[in-house]
């Protein structure tokens, strides 16, 4: 003990399964109430498991450990998160009050309609919400997250075009080459075709290539608005009256839509349909990776077939109303992501029309700022304005040795998560940056000093970049051994002493 | 209100940098005519004050506030330690995203390696992922890996599912290559599935406990299942397998279904928890995220995603599933759960689900004209035949603070007398008199 220097002295960080061990538990269950019968009995002919290898920990050592890991995340409280396509804003703790309140909470899905009134109040004003704001004519709050609405929106085409006796000649979806990547693996699950549109040389939609591959197998085009570049579809109007006239639908993916509330509504640009990613636009917490939400929108004669049930409302009366014969099914076991609905009903409503339309313009001022600032140190392939999102690429890099990659772990140094990076796919080495609209002009400088800091120090320490990050919890973890090895679950479940050799995070 | 945090003379400043002279300018690739200059027609601002008087009434008009809760068919009033709210609200991991920096993301990776393990170990497979959106889905998912899997199309569903999983099922499957076995005596009866099988079914999908609470025979399944080649999906109730033998050591090759119950609220039927499990040879076909554990380059042990390649993001149309945002801060909350009540509380905890409901299930025989719908044995959760409608018992109840049970009625017009009633450690013994005394008294207005 003597010889111990103070490090390793540190109390290691050990899995729950590495501690504690038999005779500790948690919170104690109520002794049992009513006339105990013996378990082998009540469940007479069925195999009862043998052993369940769970951890046996009490519960300050539980609380510990889980606040002890919360302390390894970064996350938008903490600081700037400009993660592209993703819209990292601050998460208005109201949100999650209400969605707390015990009337939401504890409320259950499939209780009468008469005992569950707000709950349904809650969905029907919010599918209006979003109905106003996107100019739609109805909305669907079943689909879970952006990728199940992109799906619910194609089946939506699909059945439109059944519903005309096209459902078997319109098999072929187009879809940028800018697009997520979600997009094309939503249409091959209806088992349709995607057929790749190139980008123009300014980033928007190829016309020509677009006209060339329409045709009437076309049974959808899909588009994000703005484009991840972050630019706006200049020949937005051309490409869905292209479209149209070919008797295609026109799908607008709304990863984006925080550039456009209260400016633009998607279905005055022509879209048929388009998915609402909540907990971006609206401000509902990420969760270290969801829930989301991914409400889908519509135009009027897509309406027919949205999921069921469907919120109604007579004489201030919610009821959730089955039978519509054309309806393509549920896509959820409920009512969608509820609690994060009510979250973003919260958020709607206390911003109000003009606190909407100032998220919109503050977001685009913000990316711009950011864009020409940055513009001046790294290469913009886009010199055009942007809108609330930009992408530069870091191939100028290059010639230090240094990658998109290693520009993304040094900032993580600074505090700063990393933009998104090699995304979109159509620039090489690409940074894609969004800094939101609650980001104030400091931490838009401070980021912009890291960036500037990180250009001079490939020029000048290539290895501060290609060693980072050093001041994280742990530094570059090696993927290729996870991917090789596939530790997937913990290795020693419960042995006589599962703490007395631990293997710590600790270690050096 | 828009939590912005620009000033008019910053924005003035900001604008003159990047060299506009107003900001409709940054607008110029918009065509002008379908620029809106309207406000929206939308109601608010409203202030914090205003928010909670207007959603608090809302929330107070639910009878979730004040109501004692039978009600259960997929969406459960389990009990959640304090310690479980407390950790999982914290900012660092509900404002946190997807942990795709792993170097600033252990907190959240940790977690979910440890969601996996603990998923792995209470179903009994192999390998298990961070979760997917709900039961529905993960079933839909698993029977979509094992078209992929087998070269098959037909899927098959022995006994009673959740009729809304069925109907998800049908959505993604498009109605096609799926073929529902009757549920004979409420629970997957041999010679229905030996007839329903054969060398063109990819899988067999059976629930277990089923939607009536019935405890099927895994193991029957099974071998008829793997007999003719298909594979074998069990969705399983997580509690329940605290309990019983897991599906994935009795041979099932995929177990899947619906950690709500396991530190989440029911929250109007969301966010769900789907989790997945599966054999390691069906790893590389896995939908979902998955957390693995390596090193960084100290020799620190650390956790990061793996199998990207199996992702849209990397396989676009190729990928194994399209989801990419899945439900981590319940799949957070599940851990925290599991880890709290550790091997004791979880057995704890369905072994008061099979005394109450048990107890709840004698009691409501004795009333006149109430018998169980189905004979065999049940976890927490039984169907209970009225002499009356389901829908008035519920109603009779809501007078009475009570929601005694699911009227099955609105699933199938023949199950209309049909109460599904789930009795949870969180209902006691007063509580269940009370709930008989709706059952008798309803019973004698008939």
């Amino acid at each position: 003990m003597t010889t111990r220097s103070l490090e390793n002295l540190t109390f290691p960080r050990r899995l729950l399964i590495e501690q504690g061990g038999p005779g500790h538990r948690g919170p104690e269950l109520p002794r049992c109430d009513v006339p105990a019968v013996p378990i082998a009995e009540l469940l007479a002919g069925i195999t009862l498991r043998e052993t369940l290898a769970f951890p046996e920990v009490s519960e300050p050592e539980v609380v510990r450990h889980f606040i002890e890991l919360s302390t390894l995340n970064h996350h938008i409280d903490r600081g700037f998160y400009p993660l592209g396509s993703c819209t990292m804003k601050y998460n208005p703790k109201i949100n999650d009050e209400i969605a707390a309140l015990p009337g939401f909470a504890l409320a259950h899905p499939l209780g009468p309609d008469s005992a569950n009134q707000g709950a349904l109040r809650v969905i029907f004003e919010l599918q209006r919400l979003l109905a106003a704001i996107t100019g739609f004519a109805a909305v669907t709050t079943q689909p879970s997250a952006g990728a199940q609405g992109e799906m619910t929106g194609l089946m939506l085409i699909r059945a439109y075009h059944r519903s005309r006796g096209e459902g078997e000649t319109r098999v072929k979806v187009l879809v940028p080459d800018s697009a997520h990547g979600t997009n094309p693996a939503s249409v091959n699950l209806l088992g349709w075709e995607t057929v790749t549109i190139p980008s123009d040389e300014r980033a928007g939609v190829d016309l020509h290539a677009l006209s060339r591959a329409l045709d009437s197998t076309t049974a959808a085009v899909m588009l994000t608005v703005p484009n991840t570049i972050g630019q706006f579809e200049r020949n937005i109007l051309e490409v869905t009256q292209r479209a149209h006239a070919v008797g295609a639908q026109v799908y607008m993916d709304g990863a984006n839509l925080n550039a456009l509330v209260g400016l633009v509504r998607p279905a005055d640009l022509g879209f048929d349909v388009m998915h609402i990613n909540v907990h971006k636009t609206f401000s509902t917490p990420h969760g270290g990776g969801g829930p989301g939400a991914g409400p889908v929108a519509v135009a009027r004669h897509l309406e027919p077939f949205l999921p069921v049930p469907v919120v109604v409302e007579r004489d201030g009366q919610y009821t959730l109303v089955h039978d519509r014969p054309q309806s393509i099914g549920r896509v959820h076991a409920f009512h969608g992501n509820f609690g994060i609905l009510t979250r973003a009903l919260t958020y709607i409503l206390t911003l109000g029309p003009e606190g909407l339309r100032r998220v919109s313009r503050t977001a685009i001022l913000n990316a711009n700022w950011l864009m020409r600032r940055l513009a001046k140190t790294y290469e913009l392939p886009h010199a055009e304005h942007c809108m609330h999102e930009f992408v530069l690429s870091g191939k100028r890099l290059r010639k230090h040795g240094v990658k998109t990659l290693d520009v993304a772990k040094r900032l993580l140094d600074f505090g700063i998560h990393a933009p998104t990076v090699y995304f979109p796919l159509i620039i090489e080495e690409a940074l894609m940056i969004e800094p939101t609209e609650t980001e104030t002009l400091d931490r838009l400088e401070h980021f912009a000093l890291a960036m500037e800091r990180i250009a001079r120090e490939a020029t000048d320490h290539p290895d501060l970049l290609l060693n980072a990050p050093h001041d994280t919890p742990v530094s570059r973890l090696d993927e290729g051994r996870a991917a090789r090895e596939l530790i997937l679950k913990w290795r020693a479940p419960l042995g006589p002493e599962p703490a007395s050799t631990p293997e710590t995070v600790g270690r050096r | 209100m828009s939590f912005t945090g620009l000033t008019t003379h910053e924005e003035q400043r900001m604008l003159r940098e990047i060299g506009v002279g107003a900001f409709d300018e940054l607008l110029d690739a918009i065509p002008e005519r379908v620029v809106l200059h309207q406000p929206l027609p939308i109601p608010g601002p409203l202030s914090e004050i205003e928010i909670r008087r207007t959603l608090g009434e809302w929330s107070r008009t639910n009878a979730a506030d004040r109501a004692v809760s039978f009600l259960g068919a997929g969406a459960y009033d389990h009990w959640i330690p304090s310690a479980v709210n407390a950790v999982a609200m914290r900012s660092e991991f509900a404002t946190a995203y997807t942990p795709y920096q792993p170097e600033v993301a252990q907190g959240s990776l940790t977690a979910i390696f440890q969601f996996q393990s603990m998923i792995a170990e209470l179903t009994g497979c192999d390998v298990a992922n961070a979760s997917l959106y709900d039961g529905s889905t993960a079933t839909v998912e698993a029977a979509l890996l094992a078209r992929g899997q087998t070269g098959r199309k037909r899927v098959v569903v022995a006994g009673a599912l959740h009729p809304n999983y069925l109907g998800v099922l049908r959505t993604y499957l498009d109605g096609r290559d799926l073929t529902i076995l009757e549920n004979r005596g409420g629970s997957c009866a041999a010679l229905d599935l030996r007839a329903g099988l054969g060398p063109d079914v990819a899988c067999v999908i059976y629930q277990h406990p089923n939607f009536f609470g019935l405890l099927e025979n895994p193991r029957g399944i099974h071998a008829m299942a793997h007999e003719v080649g298909a594979l074998v999906i069990a969705v399983c109730d997580p509690v329940a397998l605290s309990l019983i033998e897991p599906p994935g050591k009795a041979g099932a090759d995929m177990v899947v279904g619906e950690a709500q119950p396991l530190g989440n609220p029911p929250s109007f039927g969301g966010p769900m928890l789907g989790y997945f499990a599966c054999k390691q040879s069906l790893v590389r076909r896995m939908p979902g995220r998955i957390a693995a554990e390596t090193n960084d380059r100290d020799g620190r042990r650390g956790f990061v995603l793996t199998l990207q390649t199996r992702e849209q993001h990397i396989r676009r149309e190729k990928a194994t599933s399209n989801i990419c945002t899945n439900q981590g801060l319940m799949a957070l909350r599940a851990t925290i759960h599991m880890g709290l009540l550790g091997r004791q509380g979880m057995r704890d905890v369905a072994e008061l689900c099979v005394q109450k409901s048990h107890h709840a299930a004698q009691l409501a025989t004795a009333v006149p004209g109430y018998r169980r719908a189905h004979d065999g044995a049940f976890f927490r959760e039984f169907a209970l035949e009225c002499p009356l409608d389901a829908s008035a018992i519920v109603a009779r109840g809501m007078t009475a603070g009570i929601l005694p049970g699911v009227d099955l009625g609105q699933f199938r017009p023949e199950w209309k007398r049909w109460l599904l009633v789930a009795v949870t450690e969180q209902r006691s013994a007063q509580e269940i008199e009370r709930w008989v005394q709706v059952l008798a008294d309803a019973g004698r207005t008939s």
